[in-house]
């Protein structure tokens, strides 16, 4: 069993609403794999399936070949399944460097004592000026992040997943809200990585998925309707009609 | 940027307990300011150090951890009622009741912890007002141990490290408890910045955000709620001791919102805040209950809706910001 992560026959309704319907793909080591599809697809929610915020109706997912189906989302990301929000979700009233080392943190297990050093604790400490030094923030280590412009944000939340040390990293539109010249750095920050570790990106900047990834899902409609090469999505006739589909719908006036 | 960073590396190590000795000489200034201001009057100001350890403990659990609560004066009194049946039960020690009312301010607080952390919002809210009430009325009706409206007298304990026994001009009452508090705040001081204090504070910010860096949060609010019942415990055990007798106010609805007050006066969050707001509020509410019995809780009204209005982080804050302005730093408000 070498996959990291498999989903089996996974599905999830709100309702009547069928959101993921009948999906299945699998992460292995080294994977970078793109999940794309139109606004509305349910590639969110999928990211939420997996990650525990919300249980499948139906369907396994395994991570290193156990069942996590059940486990809760602390747990999850204890075994190293870690994720990032589309919205940025921060810890507001503390600093960026606060924000970096408690993940830091309560990685190693250290959120249990009670009168010791938190984020200036050296060994604490180098750790999350590198991780802000990688992403070009570490100026702001000390700014609370309310006072944070979004593009920032938006990178502080990824530091956050990276110093969970992840094995499957699942990155819900990393770039979305960053300005465009600092956009590379969220690739170059990926590359640093493990290499062994996996990562999905939603992305819908087709430059960055073309960089980024081995490998293209397609999402539409809830469904999985396409997996392979970048160069092979843009041909295909079933991506193209989704595609205009949600252009279409995109063009009717709110 | 680098030579940034290594001078406050470099600050750090060189005054590493800079916040802890600013915490001892702030208490021992507010301390003698206390004496100088009431010296005819210190069985007050001993009343108010209690007190300030119960809007210390409110503030770890409403401050810190975001948990709405209108029922913490039943940790103050649980412990106030342990400690005086303890001492009437012949542990006359003073170290030894401290530790009795910290024991049962922690059992308390986990309990009703333990209940409370499970919801959120307002049946968080309710909840507590409900465990309060449940609290204020076993305390009435459970006279053998309480005293009930009577309340539990004849508690005397024996002097402070068999020396200095407690004084009819409640002097030793007031430096034991002066020395109590400063040692609290400072532990206080050091625990809201640990790696579980700072973990709080993200689970106040954001409960789904602090699950996903892996933080099982249910259990590290029941602690945080069994340090703020220590923290009480210590509040009630002072009071039971100095006063002498534990009353049904000790456990009151009106206990449990006004210490609310005074937290959101001072400016929740943040342990100066919550020092501020007790002193400032109670010194307030000395003078003017004096002069003006009547109108003394509109004037706290409109102290308060002042307070939202031109600082609603807190006194503590407003002075911060007052004084960036006026000192030109730029800082952010
Ligand atoms: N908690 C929820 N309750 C009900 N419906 C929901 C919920 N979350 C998502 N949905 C619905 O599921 C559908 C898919 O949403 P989702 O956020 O997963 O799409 P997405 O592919 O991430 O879109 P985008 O590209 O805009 O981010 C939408 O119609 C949305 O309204
Ligand atoms: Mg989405």
């Amino acid at each position: 069993m070498t996959d990291l992560l498999a989903l089996d026959k996974v599905s999830r309704a709100f309702g009547g609403l069928r959101v993921n319907e009948n999906i299945s793909f699998r992460l292995a080591p080294g994977d970078r794999v793109a999940l794309i599809g139109p606004n509305g697809a349910g590639k969110t929610t999928l990211v939420n399936v997996i990650s525990g915020g919300f249980a499948p109706t139906s369907g396994t997912l395994h991570l290193e070949g156990d069942d996590i189906t059940r486990l809760n989302i602390p747990a999850r990301v204890q075994r190293g399944l870690v994720r990032t929000f589309q919205v940025t979700r921060l810890f507001a009233t503390l600093t960026a460097a606060d924000n970096v080392a408690l993940a830091i943190m309560q990685r190693r297990g250290l959120t249990r004592r009670f009168f010791s050093a938190a984020t200036n604790a050296p060994e604490v400490r180098t750790e999350w000026e590198q991780l802000l030094g990688t992403l070009g923030i570490a100026h702001l280590a000390r700014i609370t992040v309310s006072q944070l412009a979004y593009g920032q944000q938006r990178l502080l939340e990824l530091a956050i997943g990276l110093a969970l040390n992840p094995k499957v990293l699942l990155l819900d539109e990393p770039a979305a809200g960053v300005p465009h010249d600092e956009a590379p750095k969220i690739l170059e920050a990926i590359e640093r990585l493990p290499a062994d570790i996996a990562v999905l990106m939603i992305e819908h900047d087709m430059d960055l998925v073309f960089r980024f990834a081995k490998r293209v899902l397609v999402l539409a409609n809830g469904r999985l309707i396409f997996e392979g090469t970048p160069q092979a999505v843009t041909a295909d006739p079933e991506v193209r009609r989704a595609y205009l589909g949600s252009y279409a719908d995109a063009r009717r006036p709110a | 940027m680098s030579s940034l960073s290594t001078l406050a590396k470099t600050s750090d190590r060189a005054f590493p307990f800079a916040a802890e000795l600013m915490g001892v000489l702030s208490i021992a200034a507010l301390g003698v300011l206390g004496f100088l201001l009431f010296p005819d009057d210190l069985a007050f100001l001993t009343r108010l150090i209690g007190i300030t350890l119960l809007v210390l403990s409110l503030d770890l659990v409403t401050g810190y951890c975001g948990i709405a609560t209108l029922g913490h004066a039943a940790l103050f009194g649980v412990s106030a009622y342990a400690v005086g049946n303890a001492c009437i039960g012949g542990i006359r020690e003073p170290i030894l009741l401290l530790g009795v009312g910290i024991v049962a301010g922690a059992i308390t607080g986990a309990i009703s912890g333990a209940l409370i952390t499970r919801f959120r919002g307002l049946p968080q809210l309710v909840l507590s007002i409900a465990i309060g009430q449940l609290v204020a009325a076993l305390a009435n009706k459970l006279s053998s141990v309480t005293g009930g409206s009577d309340g539990l007298s004849g508690i005397t304990p024996d002097p402070v490290l068999g020396l200095f026994r407690f004084d009819m001009f409640s002097r030793t009452a007031f430096a034991f408890s002066l020395i109590v508090l400063a040692v609290v705040f400072v532990l206080l001081l050091r625990f809201v910045r640990s790696p579980f204090g700072l973990l709080c504070r993200g689970i106040r910010d954001d409960d789904l955000r602090a699950q996903m860096i892996g933080a099982v949060v249910y259990p590290r609010l029941v602690i945080m709620y069994a340090v703020s019942g220590a923290v009480a415990g210590v509040g009630g055990a002072l009071n039971a001791m100095t006063a002498g007798v534990v009353g049904l106010d000790s456990v009151s609805f009106e206990r449990s919102a006004e210490v609310l007050v005074m937290l959101v006066l001072g400016g929740a969050g943040n342990l100066w805040g919550a020092l501020f707001g007790s002193v400032v509020f109670q010194i307030f509410e000395h003078i003017v209950s004096a002069t003006n019995p009547f109108h003394w809780m509109t004037l706290v009204g409109l102290l308060l809706i002042a307070i939202v209005l031109f600082a609603p982080r807190g006194l503590s804050q407003g002075v911060v910001v007052l004084w960036s302005k006026v000192f030109r730093r730029g800082g952010r408000p």
